[in-house]
Parts: structure tokens; C-alpha cells; sequence
């Protein structure tokens, strides 16, 4: 019942990287594997964002290639052991991902793990095409603005139309994740709310993503928030999100930052 | 711009990003789908069948667009014929290119 999930968006820095790594380790924690493959070649960030960047030997293209094989180059996450990376290459470009290569290293992988998740390159280019390509489940991270959400509505047209579930006819499962929420903007109405991006995608809601400083601390020390900060409420969605994929029924909520007397004591300043 | 008319008439911005991408993506799902049983693309071919039997036209320089208002719907085209000013007016497809033959054998003399 292995199942390969895309991450994927069209439009860059919507926090795909930030997505894969914050599901991926949520999955693992609830007892699942996870394979995390970065397919960002020439600019890979996942690596980074997991805090593996200096363990890096062989990447995906070595795979491809037969360099190395898919034991020697999975990365195996220190804190998480149900979870592990296969990072891009950072000096080769997109064109040495062959479809058939890619194949064979989803592939295998599918026979190892319980989930696949595949952080797409922004763009609709060749990367972001080989990441979809195989999917069973789409994530499309949106935020709520008007870029954002007309890429994401190309992508769904191409998450329908040139993957090989749509080529087989079948239907490909398609989820929506706002990030970058800001509840109270949006209440104001200046920020597109959770029901018009909703009612202009229409796709199924698997989660909002408030936004939050903790997602950036994460980053900086190299832990996805869902490890680095569980209690935040940007981890706590993700943490609900993840859920959501593996069957259970949550409601959807923007769980909101829990503030303490030791916090607002203990209150972080910059400059 | 006073802080009580900044309170006041400020209108909230989200409405007009959603008007606005509704029009914009309602545009682009046409023209992106394979649209074999649309009309505007079934009209998009026709059209273009009609004017290429007459001159050549590159077909990245068409635009084909429909508004659906709720009385009546606007069907706008818009094609951009090469070098159609040297035409003279009355002359046929046949005189028009035995002239450009013309010029191109002027040219290579």
C-alpha cells in the first residue's frame, strides 16, 4: 500500500521544501517509513532543510546514472530513523533526469517505503514534470494571493493531464495545503480567505498552515518544524495534515499560537 | 487621505483578487484544455481554416476571447495579418502572389 506523494505548487517559495520535509517527518513519527527524494536538481534545499546537508555523498542522479545505488545514497534522518532523504545533485541540471531512470528509482523505492514524497521544483518545466509524473497523491501548496493560486490552478490542469495515473485514465488524489495563513488579515479581507481559494481550485482541503516565525527557526537549524518545534501551531497543522493523509478524519482548524505567562516573560526580541 | 477616511472607505482587497482571478482562470482553463468539444476552440479552428486559405497567419498571433455575460456573451478575435498593407485593395489571391514572384525575381537580378 506504498504511495508516492507529490509536493508540488507551480509558483516558488511557497514553502514546498518546508511541506515535504514537515509531512515527511510527521509520517515517520506516526510510525510510517518515508522516503523523502528531492527533485530540485541544481538548486536542492531539502537536504538543507532536513539539517543533512554535510551528509551528503551520492545524490539522485548518481542513481539514475548507476554511480551509486539507492542504499549508499539515501540519507537515513538521525532523529527520525523511519525517515529518510535522497537528495538531488547540485551540479548536474534537470535534462539528466531520464523518465526511465526516475521509474526505476520510484520503483524501488515504493518496494522499501510506505510513502514516497517527491519535493517538486517550482516551475512546470522538465523537474517538476518527472516529480508529478509518478504520483498516487498530489499536495498543492498555495498561498493565499493571486500568483500563487493561478499557478496552482495550472498545475491541477497538469496534475490531471500529463501524469501516468491520467494517462491510464485514472483519477489523480488531489489535496490543497494553504500555508502562509494569516487569519487575521484574512478576517480583515485583505488576504484571500480559506473559502475563496477553496471555491477557485476546487479541491479537497487537507490542511492551513498558519503563518508562523517557528517555520523559519526550523529552517535555521535544520529540523523540520513538526521535529524542532512540535508544539507550534504551524507544526500542529502539519502534524493534522499528515493524518489526514494516512485516512484519518480531522476537521480542519488554523490552530492558533498557544501563548503562556513563561513565553510572554521570556518574549524573543530582534535588534 | 485622512485617518477617518481610512477607516471608512478603505474597501478590503481579497474580493477583488478572487473577481479577478474567476475571470482570469475561467479564461485560461479554456485555453489550456485539449477543448475538443468546446466551441470557442471548434470556432478557434474554424476561423483560422478560413483564414489561411487566403493568407498565411502565425497562429501564436491569434487571440481568441470570450466574455459570458449573463444578457449576451462577446466573442472577440483578433488576428494579426502579416504585410497585409501592401495589399492593393480588389486584388486577387492569384495576382498577389504572381506580383510578390515579381519582386522577389526584381530583388535577385
Amino acid at each position: 500500500m506504498s504511495k508516492v506523494l507529490v509536493v508540488t505548487s507551480g509558483k516558488g517559495g511557497v514553502g514546498k521544501t518546508t511541506t515535504s520535509a514537515a509531512l515527511g517527518a510527521a509520517l515517520a513519527k506516526n510510525g510510517q517509513t518515508v522516503a523523502l527524494v528531492d527533485f530540485d536538481v541544481g538548486l536542492r534545499n531539502l537536504d538543507l532543510v532536513m539539517g543533512a546537508e554535510r551528509r551528503v555523498v551520492f545524490d539522485l542522479i548518481n542513481v539514475i546514472q548507476g554511480d551509486a545505488n539507492l542504499a549508499q545514497a539515501l540519507i537515513k534522518d538521525k532523529r527520525v530513523p523511519s525517515l529518510s532523504l535522497l537528495p538531488a545533485s547540485q551540479t548536474r541540471d534537470k535534462d539528466a533526469l531520464t523518465a526511465e531512470g526516475v521509474a526505476k528509482v520510484i520503483d524501488e523505492l515504493r518496494k522499501k517505503f510506505d510513502w514516497v514524497i517527491c519535493d517538486s521544483p517550482a516551475g512546470i518545466e522538465r523537474g517538476a514534470q518527472m516529480a508529478m509524473y509518478h504520483a498516487d497523491v498530489a499536495v498543492i501548496v498555495t498561498n493565499p494571493e493571486v500568483s500563487s493560486v493561478r499557478d496552482s490552478d495550472r498545475i491541477i490542469g497538469m496534475l490531471d493531464s500529463t501524469t501516468e495515473k491520467a494517462k491510464k485514465g485514472e483519477k489523480m488524489d488531489k489535496h490543497l495545503l494553504l500555508t502562509r495563513y494569516d487569519p487575521q488579515r484574512a478576517s480583515r479581507g485583505d488576504m484571500l480567505g480559506t473559502d475563496d481559494v477553496l471555491e477557485i481550485l476546487s479541491i479537497p482541503l487537507l490542511g492551513i498552515i498558519p503563518e508562523s516565525g517557528d517555520v523559519l527557526r526550523a529552517s535555521n537549524v535544520g529540523a523540520p518544524v513538526t521535529i524542532a518545534e512540535p508544539e507550534s501551531a504551524a507544526a500542529r497543522a502539519y502534524n493534522d495534515a499528515a493524518r489526514r493523509l494516512a485516512g484519518e478524519k480531522l476537521e480542519v482548524t488554523i490552530p492558533t499560537e498557544r501563548k503562556g505567562l513563561f513565553d510572554w516573560l521570556f518574549k524573543r526580541r530582534v535588534a | 487621505m485622512t485617518f477617518l477616511s481610512t477607516l471608512f472607505k478603505r474597501r478590503s482587497s481579497a474580493p477583488v483578487a478572487r473577481d479577478r482571478l474567476q475571470i482570469l482562470l475561467a479564461h485560461e482553463r479554456i485555453s489550456s484544455g485539449d477543448g475538443k468539444d468546446d466551441l470557442l476552440a471548434q470556432l478557434h479552428r474554424e476561423i483560422m481554416e478560413v483564414i489561411k486559405r487566403h493568407v498565411t497567419v502565425d497562429q501564436d498571433k491569434v487571440q481568441i476571447k470570450l466574455d459570458r455575460g449573463a444578457h449576451c456573451s462577446t466573442l472577440e478575435i483578433d488576428v494579426e495579418v502579416p504585410g497585409l498593407t501592401d495589399i492593393k485593395p480588389g486584388a486577387t489571391l492569384a495576382a498577389r502572389t504572381a506580383e510578390a514572384d515579381a519582386a522577389l525575381e526584381a530583388k535577385k537580378a
